[in-house]
């Protein structure tokens, strides 16, 4: 049965200010992107095949490199945990929290976090856990999900914003300036820092070599985290190593680039470990959870080429049928292109439920275009399309293929259909019972068949 | 991605017709002959020919899109460079293909990969024509979208530089040229609301700079695009570049 697909359904019902959000935030991100990106390099093209190479051969050694990392980070003073699932890493991160006794903590930006739904499941365990992206910290207050990887908040404008603010006892009065909404968050938060048992952060890149974390932010909120805090604990995919420091020179030059059209970010962090003697502040304990939830699968997949993202967002800037639907339509914790290769794999129990994801592409591939580290997302949305049709996932709208090929294999029935699909300029085809050819036909005309017309005339000539 | 390099160019080639020029576009087929024969290319048209497959390929049903593409390599089998109307076409050939034959390769599907050519491609890779002799009566004002299953490759940039070469024409640039136009195939019948949104956001940039005509190496794109024109109430007149070209040869 053909029909209309989740997403599609989800993009009608979208308001027009939302809609709007979405549309201007993700169109200026590519812009800015586009710009900076060809101000700075003579071949960005080729600086993302570079970083496409580097993480491409990093996959291919992972098990060394991790162990690596470990080492690296242990002699670091870094308690470094491997949790294979979701629930392993809560626990983990739990157990740690409740070690030290901590009640209250802070959070910085984290995909892996949102992933793993840690919020709810560290408030139900009595922690009480505060988002200190100024973004993520809005989702909080509205009990939102984030929709964009780098902007979380770019289905909302500032004046739900202030409203928030407002609404939450924040602001005393309603003001949508983004100034003096950044400067009222500050104040809330800062008294939060302080009272805080444990920082919690992603972390960017964990360089094999040295064991050194790497975390980009722009609002310094981690820093401000970390520094009062006894306790830090950064939970990191498995795919978030690279081999060398070194490396790194590509990687933050095409992150920033690519994500917010920055240079650099604002902050770039390089954490060596717990706070050594000689530091006045910093957290005592450090601990690594390094997570798989998923990852492993992937890479023994033959989509593994998703591992190479580095969580920048471009794809979801460029992509028009994100900018139609925004991020919530792809209902996991990843939208956008990136989101639809990545979400019905990762939560793999799940493939069936979200197999509809990979169709939500016009396979356009201005993805791959922006993609920092060249992932052919296209391909790979492709194989998973094939991979819901072999397992026989039920879809509400595939269109059945076998005739097609069938006809298409017969050239002379080929030739005879051309022919008579003529008929159909005198039919009133628009009035057939056919629903998704009536949406066709509702909103464009379909030309004249000229069907057959041009082997006619070809012959004629060959013949003359 | 795919460089010229590595194909054979010559003068005998066969013409993958592309099924939309079969059922609707039948000028766009007779110009890509007409234009080759005035370069001094002899054309041959394999009567057997279908479709690509790209429908089936696209919903992820590779199985019978490989049956497809089988016959397609078979009917276009040999040694002669094959020209396509259609970046998209094209792309299915030598990129396609090759992804849904990867784990077992066909050896007729890998020679048809590096023996396709998009048309324009050709004319300026693979014949060496590099400005377009030719020009038109009067002043005209050109509109190009750059169809998406042509990036990676050489033929917008081909396409560009001979349209601008051609005298009279002025061909302008258009903002968010890298956006979709929302056609997709099946994509436009399964994501009806998405697809039409996009279609009329291209339009606007299309037709902004209030083109005499708007081409492409796509029909696929052009069908869509001013179906929904025409739905509007903004028809364009609308042409492959290819009759561009045709449109310049007495």
């Amino acid at each position: 049965m053909i029909g209309i697909q989740p997403i599609d359904q989800y993009a009608r019902l979208i308001d027009d200010e939302k809609q709007a959000s979405v549309i201007d935030g993700s169109s200026k991100g590519t812009e800015k992107r586009y710009h900076v990106l060809h101000e700075d390099y003579a071949d960005p093209d080729a600086i993302r095949r570079l970083a496409g190479a580097i993480k491409d051969h990093t996959l291919h050694h992972l098990g060394d490199y991790l162990a690596q990392a470990e080492q690296a980070m242990m002699a670091r003073g870094i308690h470094v945990h491997f949790a294979a699932t979701d629930e392993e890493a809560r626990q983990v991160i739990l157990s740690i929290l409740r070690s030290h006794e901590v009640k209250q903590l802070t959070k910085s930006k984290s995909m892996a976090a949102e992933e793993i739904h840690l919020n709810p499941f560290l408030i139900d365990n009595g922690v009480e856990c505060l988002e200190s992206d100024l973004g993520e910290f809005i989702i909080q207050l509205d009990g939102d999900e984030p929709s964009h990887i780098v902007k979380p908040i770019i289905h909302k404008n500032r004046r739900e914003i202030a409203n928030t603010l407002l609404r939450e006892g924040i602001a005393e009065d309603y003001n949508d300036d983004p100034e003096t909404i950044t400067r009222r968050a500050r104040v809330h938060l800062r008294e939060k820092y302080m009272q805080a048992g444990a920082c919690i952060t992603g972390a960017n890149f964990i360089c094999a070599d040295t064991g050194r974390l790497t975390l980009v932010t722009n609002e310094g909120n981690s820093r401000f985290g970390m520094a009062p805090t006894p306790v830090h604990i950064a939970l990191v995919g498995i795919e978030k190593i690279i081999p060398q420091e070194k490396d790194l020179a590509v990687f933050l030059n095409l992150l920033g680039r690519s994500a917010t059209g920055q240079q650099l970010t604002v902050y770039t962090e390089f954490i060596n470990g717990p706070r050594a003697a000689s530091q006045p502040d910093g957290p005592e304990h450090m601990h690594v959870v390094l997570m798989d939830n998923g990852r492993t699968d992937v890479l023994a997949s033959n989509c593994r080429e998703i591992l190479r993202c580095i969580r920048c967002g471009a794809c979801q800037n460029v992509c028009p049928v994100y900018r139609q639907a925004s991020g919530h339509a792809y209902r996991s914790t990843y939208g956008g292109p990136v989101g639809a290769v990545l979400s019905p794999l990762l939560f793999g129990d799940k493939f069936s439920e979200l197999a509809d994801l990979p169709k939500a592409s016009s396979l356009c591939g201005a993805c791959n275009e922006v993609c920092p580290v060249d992932i052919p997302i296209p391909d790979l949305l492709l194989r998973l399309r094939n991979k819901a049709k072999q397992e026989s996932v039920h879809s509400p709208a595939n269109i059945p293929m076998a005739p097609f090929a069938h006809l298409a294999t017969s050239p002379s029935f080929w030739r005879t259909a051309m022919t008579m699909s003529k008929a159909m300029n005198h039919l009133p085809i628009q009035v057939a019972p056919i629903k998704p050819l009536q949406d066709w036909l509702g909103q464009r005309t379909l030309p004249d068949s000229r069907g057959g017309e041009f082997r006619r005339w070809f012959k004629a000539r060959s013949s003359s | 991605m795919v460089t010229s390099h590595s194909r054979p160019t010559g003068k005998k080639v066969l013409l993958m017709g592309t099924c939309l020029c079969d059922a609707f576009y039948d000028e766009a087929a007779k110009a890509t002959v007409e234009v080759l024969e005035h370069l001094g290319v002899k054309v041959v048209f394999p009567e057997d020919q279908t479709c690509c497959g790209q429908p089936a390929f696209n919903s992820g049903d590779w199985k019978a899109s490989r049956k497809v593409a089988r016959h397609c390599a078979k009917v276009f089998a040999g040694d002669l460079p094959v020209i396509v109307p259609s970046g998209s076409c094209a792309a299915m050939n030598f990129h396609g293909n090759l992804l849904q034959f990867e784990e077992e390769p066909d050896p007729l599907v890998t020679s048809l990969a590096n023996r396709t050519w998009e048309v324009m491609d050709f004319i300026y890779h693979g014949l060496g024509v590099k400005t377009w002799p030719g020009s038109f009566p009067e002043p005209l004002k050109i509109v190009f979208h750059r169809s998406c299953h042509s990036r990676g490759t050489q033929s917008a940039e081909s396409t560009l530089a001979l349209l601008e070469s051609i005298g009279n024409a002025s061909v302008m640039s258009i903002g968010q040229a890298e956006q979709c136009c929302g056609f997709g195939g099946t994509f436009s019948v399964t994501f009806p609301h998405i697809s039409g949104r996009m279609g009329s956001l291209k339009l606007d940039h299309l037709l902004e700079m209030q083109p005499d005509v708007l081409v492409s190496g796509d029909m696929s794109c052009l069908m869509h695009l001013t179906g929904l024109a025409r739905m509007q109430g903004r028809p364009i007149s609308h042409m492959h570049a290819i009759q561009l070209l045709r449109k310049t040869i007495p």
